[in-house]
């Protein structure tokens, strides 16, 4: 049992990792709920930010000026609500944020939307909503700095934040 | 400040009738025409009976004469043209000097620190042709208050040889950004609107976005994520003291004062949706304008109050869209090709600038409030959030580079532009900037 879930985070993680060269909302095919191990690396406490980075991957994409969840999208958060289940104590910050192509007031409210849709998206699947909050930071964030396509969809995230 | 001024000392020796007829003076700008020849103007540095007094004389000039000529409308003839000294200029300005250097119009004065410890400052605007005074005014102040002197002489003499009001005694307060672009410090920062007196407000260990002045000039609305929960904020200037506007569950932001400075409006999120509500800051009563699952967003009041211009994606993508101030009457006004955002409505009331994108390039342009008559004033790879100067002539908007394939450039820097689109100049910040907010004529 412990084998097959380690599997899917391994799995996950490595989905995880192809996901940022490619363009977000294209769905991804092939890596499937295969599974694999965690095999936790010296010096992360399981159930850590540094865990959740590491074994599960912390960002999911969104498509230009959309909120709606990719179905690789869903995939990569299935790995989060098995991550939150077996960390009951966890709670999650889900920031939301958005590509500089946009005015700064509205990427605030479409940052609160794509987090909105990923925190609905983890209460649906059982993660209790008490341990989720949400926070938008709009353009004023971004992960990567380049004005090209490239650079725009990994901006265009939702990312999840283990905190206390 | 003001009630240390303006005592219109010579608003009598201008003839009653030169303001009955204006069509006799022959100097006047047409403001209206969008490539309007500067007006050459002979500033000469205010006469002082000491080294001191000199001094602030001429340092009052030299802020008139780039106010004027930051406007685009006036051209400051060289003073080393000059033919006539400060001191006989006291007596009477020798037109002909000032003819054979192309002058149309000529400003001298007068400053001294009078025995109480005031700085008294006198200035006339003479049209040279007419060989007639236009203005004679004199103001009282502390020693510190000598550049509001200045801006207000520019802004009288904008007045009276454009028949618009002035905008150079106002100030500008906006979003000072430093470091790493992945991680900006922004800070509040509030300078004159020639970039002069600058300051921090806040220290930057908060993120801060979209400051607003209040009608009075002395507060300031804006967003703050203090302790990572970002709410709308007022700022009151003059104590230092903040207040947070409400205690919502979901974020609040994209604050603006009501006209009479009496209430706030913003949007407040709540599960990923976006309406707009208003506080009466006497009684904290929130009312809710609008109530959908979309993204309603920068709302504007129209400067009698009655209406509210307002950023929805309602419709499919982002667009502007009017309402009465009590939420009713709904109806977009944007109908161009591309995407509109941030609309601000002129202090004249007869425009609404905005923010519209397409074709993967980004515009400020004007429109009225019924979406007739749209006009694009600049544009650029990112050109955001227009801001009216307070007599509706002039915008100050933001601009950020395109950074290069590595990542490299992106600054934000902070522009202003005619109404005809002209005239288009940085407005130079000690840092990068953004979220530019012009204040109204100070009090």
């Amino acid at each position: 049992m412990k084998m097959r879930f380690l599997t899917v985070v391994a799995a996950v993680a490595l989905l995880a990792a192809c996901s940022s060269n490619e363009e977000a909302g294209k769905a991804n095919t092939g890596a499937g709920t295969a599974a694999a191990t965690t095999a936790a690396k010296p010096g992360v406490v399981p159930g850590s930010q540094a865990d959740f980075v590491a074994n599960v991957g912390d960002r999911v994409f969104f498509a230009f000026d959309k909120s709606d969840l990719s179905a690789q999208a869903r995939q990569q958060l299935a790995a989060w609500v098995v991550f939150l289940k077996k960390y009951p104590q966890d709670k999650m910050t889900v920031e939301g944020h958005c590509d500089d192509r946009g005015t700064r007031e509205y990427n605030l409210a479409l940052g609160a939307r794509r987090a909105n849709a990923v925190k609905e998206f983890l209460v649906a699947q059982g993660v209790p909503a008490a341990s989720l909050k949400t926070i938008s930071y709009g353009k004023e964030r971004p992960a990567v700095l380049g004005d090209n396509e490239t650079a725009w969809a990994q901006n265009r995230r939702g990312v999840g934040v283990i905190g206390e | 400040m003001r009630q240390t001024i303006v005592t219109a000392f010579a608003a009598v020796l201008v003839a009653a009738g030169l303001w009955a007829a204006p069509a006799s003076a022959q100097v006047q700008i047409d403001i209206n025409h969008p490539n309007v020849q500067p007006l050459p103007i002979a500033i000469t540095d205010l006469f002082g009976g000491s080294a001191q007094d000199s001094q602030t004389g001429r340092d009052i000039s030299q802020v008139v004469s780039a106010d004027l000529e930051r406007s685009g409308l006036f051209r400051p003839i060289d003073p080393k043209a000059f033919i006539q000294t400060p001191d006989s200029l006291q007596i009477q300005p020798r037109f002909a000097d000032w003819k054979a250097i192309n002058a149309q119009a000529l400003v001298n004065g007068k400053a001294e620190m009078t025995q109480d410890g005031h700085l008294r400052v006198e200035f006339r605007l003479w049209d040279v042709g007419a060989e007639q005074a236009l203005i004679g005014q004199a103001y009282n102040a502390s020693p510190l208050g000598w550049r509001r002197i200045a801006h207000m002489i520019a802004d009288s003499i904008y007045k009276r040889l454009t028949g618009e009001s002035g905008y150079f005694d106002t100030q500008i307060v906006y979003v000072a950004e430093s470091g790493p672009l992945k991680h900006r410090i922004k800070r509040l920062a509030i300078m004159d609107q020639d970039g002069e007196n600058h300051r921090f407000l806040t220290d930057g260990a908060d993120l801060v976005l979209t400051p607003r002045f209040s009608p009075t000039t002395r507060d300031i609305t804006y967003m703050s994520y203090y302790r990572d929960r970002p709410r709308v904020y007022v700022l009151h200037l003059d104590t230092g003291r903040r207040e947070v506007l409400g205690d919502f569950p979901g974020m609040t932001f994209a604050p603006r004062f009501s006209p009479d400075g009496n209430s706030v409006i913003m949007s407040l999120e709540h599960s990923g949706s976006s309406d707009i509500y208003v506080m009466d800051l006497r009684t904290r009563h929130v009312t809710q304008l609008t109530s959908t699952p979309y993204i309603d967003t920068s709302p504007c009041y129209s400067p009698d109050g009655t209406q509210i211009t307002f950023n929805s994606d309602r419709g499919g993508n982002q667009q502007l869209y009017v309402m009465n101030a009590d939420g009713s009457n709904i109806h977009r006004i944007s109908f161009g090709a591309g995407r509109y955002a941030t609309p601000v409505w002129s202090p004249r009331g007869d425009l609404i600038a905005f923010t519209k994108w397409t074709g993967g390039t980004f515009y400020i342009g004007v429109m009225h409030p019924d979406g007739s008559g749209e006009r694009l004033l600049t544009q650029g790879y990112l050109v955001e959030g227009p801001t009216w100067a307070p007599n509706g002539r002039v915008l100050a908007f933001w601009r950020q580079e395109r950074m290069n394939s590595r990542g490299r450039g992106g600054s934000d820097k902070l522009y202003t532009i005619d109404l005809t689109g002209f005239n288009e100049r940085q407005l130079i910040t000690p840092l990068d900037g953004s979220d530019p907010a012009w204040s109204p004529l100070l009090p």
